[in-house]
Parts: structure tokens; sequence; C-alpha cells
């Protein structure tokens, strides 16, 4: 099954089980979603239960928090996480305070979703991963599956949350293929997974870099070198056990993200390593991620911005002080 | 001031109505809808209004005093809106505002008592002291609080009105907002989809005529703001914020048309605050004259009230003294109250930011 298709079943499974629960967002009902998540659901569920929004982010994040506010489940896709940044008022100073600020009388069951970080020549404005601005903010839940599995369980154990949720996906993993059981299974939200095992150095990823690291396992397992890759799956909150019992036992860590260097995502990894595996390390923690420029168009430009294989092997190997 | 009101397009289908003014009348069993009520309801009325006028003073002066801190945005001057609108609803009718909500929130009959520990910062306040003045939440009476950021709220009154619509309820959503949100982008898109979805929301700008410091007419475009309605489609009218029964007759209709038919409506209600935008600001000097304010003050909806009570020989100066002592006393009371109360927990500074529970199956016929 593809990842697209196991969030779309992921959605109809979780709408069929709670009535309160129903998806907001552009294109999502006419035209069948914009990257076909929701295909079908119009016909499935009615124009009540799958909304077409105008093109206004704010509005309709806010929207979503209304009903979320008075008892409905909703679940607000962005076209992309890129417009979400009009939404962040709604998102930030309403669904993750407002359980604090009415002093635990009003909680936020509400997911939002959509693709997220660089697809492929898109440019700056529709490139950026959102995950370090989101991570930041007590109140919010923030997860990015990497495989068909992974998108299932998160995606269903995300609309069961209490709790505002910002679900991670990528235009690059829609396609993507793995196994995904027909049954009504969750994953908690909050657990990393050793996606592979191995003793030389840890690397600690999340998304769609995920199949960069197995790549990277793949190849230097050929070296004989033997790679724990840790999938966080969830960002906030982060999994730091599973984190440090793999570093721990490899004394070695590289960290891919897709996003910028500056307060990304992986700077808080490393906190978490420097603070939990000191003594354990046997080398500094080296970081992958996207060159800090805005993203460019040109094609050979966009693929020098980007983490890759490449520098994620080259990271492996100087970390271990090989070559 | 004349009342000027616009009908949306379509003529709207309503039942005949027995007193014809429009009364909501709901199930029987809500508050009396009927634009001046009985002498009983204008008792009441004019209780709920000095009640807030005396709260914000004792406020005020807490405030003075360092026992509220942060911001504090009084409602004094306002009074007829809050109690005008909100002796309209049904306990089940949702309310959201601005941080201006103290007064809203009296006149929805969140206690005293409570509203002054949460400013105070106390552990038995509305939102355990994790909210403060522009913070009022009550689950209870549906308040859905109480917002900081201008325009903000807006949006999640249309959503309430569209989880009302999707539970085919009859519950209507309030929004209160200053004059200042209308030329937000949030009010603009929130108001799109309620006219565009059809949903049940009374939008009610209390048009102070000042931002902070800006006055309406250096803020926006047009100055009969009511009008940005017809950009939504949606009914609209204007009113005077200070007469109280004006400020039912308005918005009874507006809520009666939200329940019956699912239309909302754009209420611009025309008042005035005499104190400063919060207490951080000046009363009047640099933005507004000291003459301005004085000619405003001689409508205070308090007074207006009270003398058309007196003209009809309802009530008498005695009467009037007695509730006056009555509300201080009751405010006082809870000051003292609210004094002795122990101060916020510090481990509870962990608490609410996350709930631990996750959802059971739920399958249930709307409406």
């Amino acid at each position: 099954m593809t990842f697209r298709d196991a969030l779309g079943q992921a959605m109809r499974e979780e709408m069929h089980r709670d009535d309160r629960v129903f998806l907001m967002g552009e294109e999502v009902a006419v035209y069948q979603g914009a990257y076909k998540v929701s295909k079908g659901f119009l016909q499935e569920f009615g124009e009540m239960r799958v909304v077409d929004t105008p093109i206004t982010e704010l509005g309709f994040a806010g929207v979503g928090v209304g009903a979320a506010m008075v008892g409905l489940r909703p679940i607000i896709e962005f076209m992309t996480w890129n417009f979400a940044l009009l939404a962040l008022d709604q998102v930030v100073n309403v669904a993750a305070k407002t359980l604090y600020m009415s002093g635990g009388q009003f909680n936020m069951p509400i997911v939002f979703r959509g693709p997220n970080g660089a697809a492929l020549q898109l440019a700056a404005q529709h490139s950026q991963a959102w995950e370090s601005w989101l991570a930041h903010i007590p109140g919010l839940k923030v997860v990015a599956p990497s495989t068909p599995y992974d998108a299932k369980g998160l995606l269903k154990a995300a609309i069961r949350d209490d709790n505002p949720v910002m679900v991670l996906e990528g235009e690059m993993l829609y396609n993507t293929k793995g196994d995904v059981p027909d049954d009504d299974y969750t994953i908690p939200l909050g657990k990393a997974e050793l996606k592979r095992e191995g003793e030389h150095c840890t690397i600690v990823t999340h998304g769609k870099m995920v199949l960069v690291a197995m790549q990277a396992a793949d190849s230097l397992a050929k070296d004989g070198i033997n790679l724990d890759v840790v999938d966080l799956r969830t960002i906030r909150p982060m999994d730091v056990e599973t984190i440090a019992t793999s570093v721990r036992k490899t004394n070695r860590a590289v960290v891919v993200e897709e996003g910028w260097e500056v307060c990304g995502v992986g700077a808080q990894v490393v906190d978490y390593i420097q603070r939990d595996c000191f003594d354990d390390l046997d080398a500094p923690v080296v970081r992958v991620h996207q060159a800090d420029v805005p993203m460019p168009y040109a094609k050979n430009l966009e693929k020098a911005a980007k983490p890759d294989l490449a520098k994620t092997i080259a990271a492996v190997k100087q970390v271990m002080y090989i070559d | 001031m004349a009342t000027k009101k616009k009908s949306d397009e379509k003529a709207v289908q309503r039942p005949a109505d027995k007193k014809g003014n429009g009364g909501a009348g709901g199930n029987g069993t809500g508050p009396s809808t009927e634009v001046r009520g009985d002498a009983k309801l204008r008792q009441e009325l004019l209780r709920s209004m000095l009640l807030q006028r005396r709260f914000e003073e004792r406020c005020a002066e807490a405030y003075a005093l360092g026992k509220i801190g942060g911001f504090c945005h009084l409602y004094i001057g306002q009074e007829a809106v809050s109690t005008g609108t909100l002796s309209m609803l049904r306990p089940d009718d949702y309310v959201i505002t601005t941080y201006r909500d103290h007064g809203q929130a009296l006149a929805r009959g969140i206690s005293p008592r409570a509203i002054m520990a949460e400013l105070f910062g106390r552990q038995d306040g509305t939102s355990h002291g994790k909210g403060g003045s522009m913070h009022i939440f009550d689950a209870k009476t549906n308040f859905l609080g109480g917002h900081g950021i201008v325009g903000g709220h807006v949006p999640i009154a249309t959503g309430v009105g569209f989880a009302i619509k999707y539970r085919g309820g009859d519950q209507v959503c309030i929004c209160f907002m200053g004059e200042s949100v209308v030329n937000t982008g949030a009010f603009h898109e929130a108001l799109n989809m309620a006219g565009l979805w059809k949903l049940p929301v009374v939008y009610i700008i209390e048009n102070n005529r000042y931002g902070m410091g800006t006055s309406l007419e250096r803020a926006s475009a047009i100055h009969d703001i009511y009008e940005r309605g017809a950009a939504y489609n949606m009914p609209r009218a204007q009113c005077d914020g200070q007469d109280v029964f004006a400020v039912r007759k308005a918005v009874g209709e507006a809520i009666d048309r939200a329940r019956k038919d699912s239309i909302p409506t754009l209420l611009e209600v025309r008042t005035y605050r005499f104190m400063g935008h919060s207490m951080s600001d000046a009363v009047s000097g640099t933005y507004r004259t000291k003459a301005e304010l004085e000619e405003h003050m001689k409508r205070d909806p308090i007074a207006l009230l009270r003398h058309t009570m007196q003209d009809g020989a309802e009530i008498d100066d005695a009467w009037v003294q007695k509730l006056d002592e009555e509300l201080k006393a009751e405010v006082q009371a809870a000051w003292d109250f609210v004094e002795l109360l122990h101060p916020c927990v510090v481990e509870d500074l962990w608490k609410d930011v996350l709930v631990e529970t996750t959802s059971q199956e739920h399958t249930s016929t709307p409406g």
C-alpha cells in the first residue's frame, strides 16, 4: 500500500469509528484531494464531513480550533505546511495554549496535517520543513511518519489523541510503498523506532530522511559498517530514551534532517545526546541538514542544498574517523 | 440613534411571532426575550450592569495596588452591550470574546469571586490562575474565553457555528469584538466562511471608537463598519450600545435569525469606554479630549436605564441606593474572600499543558 493510501485508510477508519471526526481543507472534497489522500471521501462521507474551504489558512485553522473547543474532532489539512505559516496564530496561540490558559477546561482534540519539507524544484516558498518551529511549542504534539505502516498507525493515534497533533507528511513520501495491515492498529505517540540495528554508529532521523538513512545503512553494510537507525516518528515529545540507548551502544551519532541547521530539530537531538550520553561518545555528533539557504529552483542547485545519501555516508565516515 | 437594518437578499421565512418583536423564545425555558420585558426583568438588567460597574471600579483599585498584574482592560461604559446581549441567550448558547472580558463574564453569570480570584492569580480562579484577566474561561456557561490576539477568536466563533450546524443543533454563538478587529485578516476570513456556509453566529462589534489610541476614522477605510457585512452576503445592522433595550432588540433579531435559519449577522453596537484601553493606558489627553470623554459619560448606560425606570415609577432613589450598597458589598466580599485564598501551587505549573486521554468510539445521530 502507498503512504498516501495508508493515510487515507487511517482517516477513513477513524471517521467511521467516531462521527465527530471530520476533514476540512482546500480541495479535499470535490477535487478528491490535492495529493489524492482524500480520494473518494466526499462520496463516502458527504459534504458536512469532508469540507472544501476557500483559501483561508488562518480562517479555517481557526474554524477547526473552534469546532474542537466544543467537542468535535477536526482533521485540518494544509495543502502544504508552507501555507500553514499563515495559520500559526491559531495553531500556536490558541490550539497549543487554550488548555493551559483555561486551567484545564477546554482541550483541543484536533489534527493538523499535510505535506512538509521539500519536493522537487518547488523553490523557496514551497520547500520548507516546519518541524522545528512546531516542536518548540509546549501544548503541541508533532509527528513525522516515514513509512506507510507508520503513517496509518501514527495518524490514527493522532486523531484519537485529545491534544493538538501536527502530522508532517511529505509529497515525496506519498508514492512510497510498504506493508500495511488492514486491522485497527495505532502507534503510540512519543515512541521512536529502531528501524535497523548495528553496532558501529547511530543515525537519528525522521520523515523522508529515514529512507536516506536506510539506504546509507545498506551501502555502508557492504563495507562492514553497521548502523543503528533511530526513526524518531514523534518529534515532540521526543523519545530520548531510545536515542540514548542506541548511542550508549554505538558511541557515535549522526543526526540527519531535511530542515536547516540553526535551531533545527537536530540541534535538540544533539543536546539530548550530550546531556545523557556525554561519557559514551567517542566523537562529536555530526549533523546532516539542508544548506543554510532558501531552497533554490535549479535542479543542480537544489541537489547541492539538500541532505542526501552521499552526505549521510560522508557524515558516518566522519564520525567514525574513516577516510 | 436610528437603527438601520438590512435584510438578507432572500426573504427569510420565519414562523409567525406572536409578540411581533422578533424575540427568540427558544423552548420556553429560556430567558425572557421580550425586548423591554417586565419590571422584574428591568431590575435584573440594572443589577447586572451595576454589578459590572462596581466590580470593574474595584479592579482598577486592585490594579493600582499591584494585586492584579499584567494587562487589565476594563469594561466601564459598555455594560449595556454585555447585559443587553447576554440577557437574550439560552444557557446552551456559546459566547466568545476578546481580552476585555470581565463585563461579559459577569453578565453570563460567572461568579465575581471566581473572576476576581483569577485576576488576583489564585488557585481558585476561573483558570486556576493560569490565564489572568485576558483569559476568563468557563465551560459550565459555554464561555469560550477571553482571547488576547486581536481578531484571533473570530475564526473560532465561525468554527463553533460550524459545530452547531454539524450536530444539527439550534444553539447560537455570540462573538464580541472591538471595532479594530474588522480590519484584521482573521475577521475577513471568518465572516466569509460564516456567510458562505450559513452558520449560526452573531458577530457583535463593540465599537467604542478607539483601539488603544487610534480612532476608527484613522484605522478603517469606511466608518459605518457594519456595512462590511455586505462583503459576506450577511445581514447587518447597527444600534445604540448605551441603550440596553436597543441592544436587546438588535441582538434578539440576530439571534432569532441564527437560531431559526442558521444565518449569521454582523451587528455594530456603538458604545464608548470611560477608562483607557487598559489600566496601563491614558484615559484621555493624547488621542481624545477630556471634553469628549465627559460628553460621552453623559450617556452612561446605567444612568439611562435607571432614569427610564425611575420615570416609570418602578424604582426610586432609595431602591437604587440599596441595590448599589448590596452590589458594593458583594464585590467587597469577593475581594475579602480572594485575599485569603492560597496562591497557586508551584507544582501546578506543569499541569494542563496536555491531557492524557484519547477518544473512545463514538457514533450518534446528530440533532
